[in-house]
């Protein structure tokens, strides 16, 4: 079948997460030889067993346009979603939109909560004249905000838990939801459909114009079925998304989803706190604390520093990793950390391939003055830390790649350095990476903000709270 | 270590500014004559002065390169100014409130991006304002003085063309779009693209069968307007009042000799402006615009303040003066000494300061610097101090002097 002699190698981004099983079928049928995809997410580099110039890496699905445009890998499978993203504010990109795979398909919703009263973009529009758009697609959310020739706009990019946010904390989501069905089964309301969206082939536009990848293009192009969308990942049963009632002296608290909800929730029920909805077989992005007065949802630890420094919540369960890196881009950040927790331990650290003949910062430096690595492409969910680190040290030529996780699997191919967290450092040791500093230790941390509360029945409130974190750690008042 | 400026912006080095500079000391000086008063507003503003409705139309917000800054956490964005005239209407709300009148002038860059990076993303203009007066003398007045500065920079063949976007707006009523698709529409006749009007059979005749043809036809006086208005429906009355408004102009420019085209095509891509608008190009250059925006200032929170003005372009005029200046080089005085002696060192620095104060560009040279682009070269004896050797390289001649007052005399006296 694939007879002709190759000069060119060919490399594929392949997505993790909700693209997963689609492409799993799709490189099935295809025959490409990627078998290995399916043991995703331990491996992130594959060789085709049929293909020998055909290899792929696996990446977080919003990394997938930004490797393929600048050129890293030729061919790209992601949600046409992550594509607009890019293109919207980078259209010049070297990025070519092949083919319409036929899977993963969805919409990406304008819309608001069910229960903030809001019927129509247009009665939404009148309503306000500085409005708050929360959304993972910053690019695409502004582009709709000048579209919609909004006078005053924010937007907050978040990594995720987009349908927490409204209406306290957002007048508006953009968000991706398989269809309205489903957007509404998470309170919300869809307000105008902004893009419709499912798994796209991409090329980096030079790759198209010069190599021959005819063969796979063919290969993938007769694969492309009709799939099954897969049934949404639930592992336990939501409760609705219903805000409860406001109060002037509530007490706003965000508690982290992902690695630290166990582990909060252990500390939480150490601490003497009842709460319903936080673990278990029935979750809510709203749990419900046996303290009346306390309004707690649950959203992301990345996220969670801006929202605190905005108002929109009182206290947060974060890291101390993802508050400096807030720190460091807003040095004037009213955001404090009041009670440092014994769990959710990790080292940052900056890390390199084993194969880079350096041991050391100061090494690295050197090999960049030598001009052998220059620029030095560094890779990190963190980057602003990163950033400071990069500035701290003096190292003068550098690119920052941001990245949304498997931020290991771009080194030494992609990245030659890479700031990333690690509890053991096995993650590292079995991509062939290697610590060359710890930056600092992290844990997670409770974060407040240090303008005081007008209210004293509040304030007393908060002093309570922070108080019993305190003693739940064993720890007197700092 | 890469030395190169970051791509889309460019060094302006010492040929360069001596264009830019006479640029702006013409403006400057042009301004200065018709009263108007210099200010400077910041390189960063918030960005959401740019967004309203009515200000930059979103494929120009695009481009504008906004950020957070160091403490943006309320997510408050700001940007590097796209455009000189909405600051200006700021600082005017801000500042002078108690101004019903304001005549202001700026120089000042303006970043946009653009894709390739081969041309400007930092571009430079002098704009001037006139605020607070809506009659027609004020349009003309800014077409006057933008022609004015041109003129004094010795182009005389610059070329005015007028539009109109009030009539261009109310044409786009005459069509009876729902409102979404109306901002639409003006968006793409603003990104240059007509189709609009001459695609739709959506007006009806004769404006429908007219409007086409006056798309294409170029007027050069103000029958030209009378004839449009002649087949324009009665009924249409804000059509109508924006033509008598364009014709005002025309008939006063007219008076004045003054010549100019009129092509309702030649609007700048700015949604702020709401009447008589202009281009002017030099050797098919656009070397600047201007207009009338009378609802920017209430749009920004100001007052109901009428307002006109006009941007001249300095990069492309500075292209046009490297054909016009020349090779003429201001000429000056080198004096050159040794460092051995602080005597020595002392009589060059005295005596370069008594030529400055007599008017003479006079640089010292320590380090044997080459001197063809000075006419006297004053070599600064050691050995026998006070003494100065003067040779004048127009004439061929050596002279000596034994006093700084006694070198002047020998150069020509004060300047």
């Amino acid at each position: 079948m694939f007879s002709q002699i190759r000069c060119h190698y060919i490399r594929i981004a392949l997505p993790k997460g909700r693209l997963f099983s689609g492409t799993v079928s799709l490189l099935d049928e295809a025959e490409l030889g990627l078998e290995d995809y399916k043991d995703q997410p331990r491996l992130y580099r594959l060789q085709s067993s049929q293909l020998p110039y055909l290899s792929a890496k696996v990446f977080h699905e919003k990394d997938i346009p930004i490797q393929v445009a600048v050129g890293n890998y030729d061919l790209g499978i992601c949600g046409l979603d992550w594509v607009e993203e890019l293109l919207v504010k980078y259209p010049a990109s070297n990025l070519v939109k092949v083919m319409n795979l036929n899977y993963g398909k969805g919409n990406l919703y304008a819309a608001t909560s069910q229960h903030g009263g809001i019927s129509s973009l247009s009665s939404l529009l009148a309503e306000k004249d500085d409005w708050q758009i929360v959304s993972e697609y910053p690019n695409l959310a502004e582009a709709f905000a000048l579209n919609l020739r909004l006078r005053r706009f924010r937007i907050f990019p978040v990594w995720g838990s987009v349908e927490a946010y409204p209406p306290e904390n957002a007048d508006l989501i953009i968000i991706w939801k398989k269809d309205e069905k489903e957007l509404k089964a998470d309170g919300l309301y869809p307000l105008k459909e902004v893009l419709s969206t499912s798994a796209v082939l991409v090329a980096n536009r030079r790759k198209w114009e010069t190599k021959n990848m005819s063969d796979i293009l063919t290969q993938i192009s007769s694969a492309i079925r009709e799939i099954p969308e897969p049934p949404s990942p639930s592992r336990v049963k939501k409760t609705p998304n219903i805000s409860l009632p406001e109060e002037k002296n509530s007490v706003y608290l965000a508690l982290p989803d992902g690695h630290q909800q166990r582990l909060t929730e252990e500390f939480l029920s150490k601490a003497g706190l009842q709460v319903t909805g936080y673990s278990g077989e029935t979750i809510s992005r709203r749990p419900i604390f046996d303290l009346d007065w306390v309004r707690a949802k649950v959203i992301r630890p990345q996220d969670m520093p801006l929202q605190v420094a905005n108002g929109n919540f009182d206290l947060a369960i974060t890291g101390r990793d993802w508050l400096l890196d807030h720190l460091y881009q807003f040095p004037s950040s009213p955001v404090v950390e009041h009670v440092s927790f014994s769990f959710g331990e990790v080292k940052i650290v900056a890390a390199v391939s084993q194969e880079l003949s350096v041991n050391n910062i100061s090494e690295l430096r050197r090999l960049i003055s030598s001009g052998r690595l220059s620029p030095l492409r560094v890779v990190s969910e963190y980057v602003n830390i990163a950033e400071k680190y990069l500035r701290d040290n003096h190292l003068s030529l550098y690119r920052i790649i941001p990245t949304w996780g498997a931020s290991e699997a771009f080194l030494p191919e992609d990245a030659d350095l890479l700031v990333e967290n690690t509890q053991t450092g096995e993650t590292l040791a079995r991509h062939n990476l290697k610590i060359i500093e710890v930056l600092f230790l992290s844990t997670a941390c409770l974060i407040g903000n240090k303008a005081i509360p007008r209210s004293a029945v509040k304030r007393d409130r908060i002093n309570s709270l922070i108080d019993l974190f305190r003693k739940a750690t064993g720890r007197s008042r700092q | 270590m890469d030395s190169r400026s970051y791509k889309g912006t460019r060094d302006l080095l010492p040929e360069d500014m001596r264009r830019f500079r006479l640029i702006e000391d013409v403006f400057r000086s042009c301004c200065r004559g018709w009263g108007y008063q210099e200010v400077r507003t910041p390189s960063l503003e918030y960005l959401h002065l740019f967004t309203a409705t009515g200000t930059l139309i979103p494929s120009m917000l695009g481009r504008v390169y906004s950020f957070l800054d160091w403490d943006g956490w309320s997510g408050e964005r700001v940007v590097l100014r796209p455009d000189g005239t909405i600051p200006l209407a700021r600082l005017f709300i801000s500042n002078l409130p108690e101004r019903k009148l304001a005549r202001l002038y700026y120089v000042t860059n303006v970043f946009v991006f653009e894709t390739t990076g081969t041309e400007n993303r930092e571009k430079w203009q002098c704009g001037a304002e006139f605020l607070g007066s809506g009659e027609l003398v004020a349009d003309v007045e800014i077409i006057l003085l933008a022609t004015e500065v041109l003129h004094n920079l010795g182009f005389s063949n610059s070329k005015v063309s007028l539009s109109h976007a009030g009539v261009v707006k109310a044409l786009l009523r005459e069509l009876n779009l729902e409102p979404e698709e109306e901002t639409k529409a003006l968006t793409q006749i603003l990104e240059g693209n007509w189709q609009v009007f001459t695609e739709t059979k959506a007006l009806k005749p004769p404006l429908g069968e007219f409007l086409p043809q006056l798309l294409r036809i170029v007027g050069k006086s103000k029958d030209f307007l009378e004839n449009f208005r002649a087949v324009c429906p009665t009924t249409s009355v804000n059509l109508r009042a924006n033509l008598d408004n364009f014709i005002g102009v025309t008939e006063l420019l007219d008076t004045l000799g003054y010549k100019y085209k009129i092509n309702l095509k030649s609007l700048p891509g700015f949604e702020y402006y709401t009447g008589v608008c202009f281009e002017i190009l030099i050797d098919d250059r656009k070397v600047g615009g201007g207009g009338r925006y009378d609802d920017l200032i209430p749009l920004l929170g100001g007052g109901n303040i009428p307002a006109c003005g006009f941007a001249l372009y300095v990069d492309p005029l500075a292209d046009l003066l490297l054909v016009k200046l020349g090779d003429k080089v201001e000429r000056g005085v080198l004096i050159k000494g040794k460092t051995e002696t602080i005597e020595g060192v002392t009589a060059c620095f005295y005596l370069a300061q008594v030529l400055r104060q007599a008017g003479y560009i006079a640089e010292l040279d320590f380090v044997g610097q080459k001197t063809t682009d000075w006419r006297w070269l004053i070599t600064v004896s050691e050995r026998e101090l006070p003494l100065f050797i003067v040779f004048d390289r127009d004439t061929n001649q050596t002279k000596r002097a034994t006093s700084a007052a006694e070198v002047l005399n020998l150069i020509g006296g004060f300047t």
